[in-house]
């Protein structure tokens, strides 16, 4: 076990070096200097202007020095300054981390709960009308842009019902779950479509085995069966669909916050996006891959946890 | 060459390779059997996506009236190339700002329309024809789904099943950058090649091919490896087959089931991607999410309006749903590891 995750975390962080390099090939390989600068200080600047902004970034070095500056700066999270206003990067990191968590927790747990509960319900009614309407609905769930969700909650539950604050933030404990309830409340919606076809399929897949015929054989009951046996067997699909989550919860979600003025990560990624942020979005994607990797190490060795037949050699 | 050439010359190749395709489908009897349960089994959804792929055919096909160098003193209409659906409206079918749906006015001040009562869906802000522009996001929506997957497809077929084929040292490099294009969160990954590219329907589809293929390489690979220990491949290995023609007699025939599952599962993801991507401002013109896009400050005036969200986002609902709808019917009859349920 302890050499399993050793190794596999040799792997990853050989994986982390291919992500640093398909980043340096991307943001300075491919786009020039002259581009990005040009993008940021505007088209029609002069050349001066242009050769200072470059210097002043520190992309004029020669390939070889900004390619061992780019991996050494990476991974020792010192990420410099904003390519748009100059503050540390860092620093907006740190101040970003706080919101995002606290949309995308109760964001996550809800989705869960919600998820698994509707899928047990629907995949126990297997076969009758309530399995197809649960099925049916799900994918005209799904089919809806995330867009519309947002703009249509927005619309409907902010300006006609009146019942929360269309958009807006503030940290005091008082009014942090009105001003996060919108956004939850329809990210909520919009996840469950995919998640109930997801696990509706994983359930009914295990509901066909013979451990549940037997179990019924013996007498068990139907709650019981779903709950205690089907739940559990279905764990390692079920793992391997939440574990992997979990590094979007530190990212934030771009649209939802960007929509509900929420100043998190994903705020950070769409104004680096808005302002040509080179430098921000290479720390981003960056974060974002690393907390992936993490994610699927873990999720690889918590099979073991939930699924004794598992052996990680 | 003139754009609106090309558009006609690819229009023209996609029904000729189309009627290829099919000619060659009816052949087998496994083609011909899965087609006609796909057409039983979900009828409604299989005509709305033919629908769809008519339409956006004829938006391709464009020429021009009049002289093009306008010579003979033709009004604009008659300088620019126009579609088969520009066709079925007036050529110079505009208002000067929003008029709701077959109004008389103006939304905004009454004033009186050029074309009253005639605006199907309305007008938006620049008194452009609602309806004109959503059936010109058809051909947007096909193109975002059509051409990432003809990035997408050949990309996955030729590493998937080099690297089942031939596994050891072809495998362990292709496995690693699978991993590696995987451990990025896709949407990070697509903004970023998006920045960097540039803006442009070529990029945006490049973009999501990218980050696309790896799932679908996957499969390919995991189908391969099982392909390549089946008899009649060790046969044709033993009679001294050359690798060349196991791949192309034996193994290509045995994926091509997963290429159209992939094609039809992927294709909503994609069009419902783009249209993040244009609320990002990095889509492409003319696609229904910027529609979206646009529209979204309007249901904040007074009086809403809001003909221009519905439009875009029903359009796009039914294109999604209908493509959902046909992907689920062809996974269960082409897959044979799903559980057939009549649903």
């Amino acid at each position: 076990m302890f050499a399993y995750i050793v190794r596999r975390s040799a792997y990853g962080a050989v994986v982390v070096m291919g992500v640093l390099a398909i980043l340096f090939a991307l943001f300075f390989l491919y786009a020039s200097p002259q581009e990005i600068a040009l993008r940021a200080v505007g088209e029609k600047a002069p050349q001066e202007v242009i050769d200072q902004w470059i210097e002043n970034h520190g992309y004029n070095r020669p390939l070889d020095e900004l390619l061992v500056d780019h991996y050494r700066r990476m991974l020792t999270f010192d990420f410099g300054r904003s390519d748009a206003d100059d503050t540390p990067i860092i620093d907006r990191l740190r101040e970003g981390a706080g919101p995002s968590l606290s949309l995308t927790l109760p964001l996550f747990v809800l989705g869960l709960v919600l998820g698994i509960g509707l899928s047990l319900f629907v995949a126990y009614f297997r076969g009758t009308y309530i399995d197809t309407a649960g099925v049916v609905l799900a994918v005209l769930g799904m089919s809806v842009s995330v867009l519309l969700y947002i703009i249509g909650g927005q619309f409907l539950i902010g300006k006609l019902l009146r019942w929360f604050p269309i958009s807006g933030f503030d940290p005091s404990p008082d009014l942090i779950l009105r001003f996060l309830a919108l956004p939850i409340l329809i990210a909520t919606a919009e996840g469950l479509g995919g998640s109930l076809r997801f696990y509706r399929t994983v359930f009914i897949e295990e509901t066909s085995r013979d451990y549940v015929r037997t179990a019924r054989a013996k007498g068990c009951g139907d709650g019981r069966i779903m709950a205690r046996h089907v739940l559990r067997n279905a764990m390692i699909p079920i793992l391997t669909r939440v574990v992997v989550a979990i590094p979007f919860l530190f990212t934030g979600s771009l649209l939802l916050e960007s929509f509900f003025g929420i100043p998190g990560l994903g705020s950070l990624m769409v104004d680096a996006i808005q302002g040509n942020d080179f430098a921000t979005l290479r720390v981003m994607v960056f974060i974002g891959s690393l907390l992936f990797i993490f994610a699927q190490i873990a999720t690889d060795v918590s099979y073991t946890l939930v699924d004794p037949r598992v052996r990680l050699e | 060459m003139e754009g609106y050439i090309f558009s006609n010359l690819v229009a023209l190749a996609l029904v000729v390779s189309a009627g290829f395709a099919l000619a060659t489908a009816r052949r087998s009897d496994l083609w011909r059997e899965a087609g006609r349960t796909i057409a039983r089994r979900r009828p409604i959804a299989l005509g709305v996506v033919l629908l769809f792929i008519a339409i956006g055919l004829l938006d391709s096909v464009a020429w021009v009236d009049g002289a093009k160098d306008g010579a003979s003193g033709g009004t604009l209409s008659e300088t620019q190339p126009r579609t088969v659906v520009d066709r079925f409206f007036p050529a110079d079918f505009k208002e000067r700002s929003y008029s709701a749906p077959l109004a008389d006015a103006e939304f905004y001040g009454g004033a009186s329309l050029r074309y009253p009562g005639s605006h199907l869906l309305g007008t938006d802000i620049l008194g452009r024809d609602v309806l004109h522009l959503t059936l010109k996001g058809v051909r947007i929506a096909l193109l975002i789904g059509g051409l990432t997957s003809l990035i997408v497809i050949p990309l996955a077929l030729v590493f998937g099943i080099s690297a089942g084929y031939f596994g050891g040292r072809s495998d362990d490099v292709i496995f690693f950058i699978m991993s590696t294009l995987n451990s990025i969160p896709s949407l990070l990954l697509l903004i970023a090649l998006v920045m960097v590219l540039g803006r442009g329907p070529v990029q945006v589809c490049f973009a999501m091919g990218v980050t696309s293929w790896v799932g679908f390489c996957r499969v390919v690979r995991g189908e391969t490896l099982k392909l390549r220990e089946l008899d009649y491949v060790q046969a044709a290995r033993a009679l001294g087959v050359s690798n060349a023609r196991i791949l192309v007699r034996h193994i290509l025939p045995n994926v091509t089931h997963l290429v159209v599952i992939t094609f039809v599962l992927l294709f909503s993801g994609l069009v419902l991607s783009e249209a993040i991507l244009s609320y990002l401002g990095i889509g492409i013109d003319g696609s229904w999410g910027q529609m979206i896009d646009q529209a979204r400050d309007e249901l904040s005036r007074d009086p809403i309006v809001w003909w221009n969200l519905l439009a875009a986002s029903g359009a796009l609902f039914c294109l999604i749903l209908a493509v959902n709808f046909v992907g689920d019917a062809v996974r269960d009859v082409l897959d044979p590891r799903t559980v057939r349920e009549d649903v």
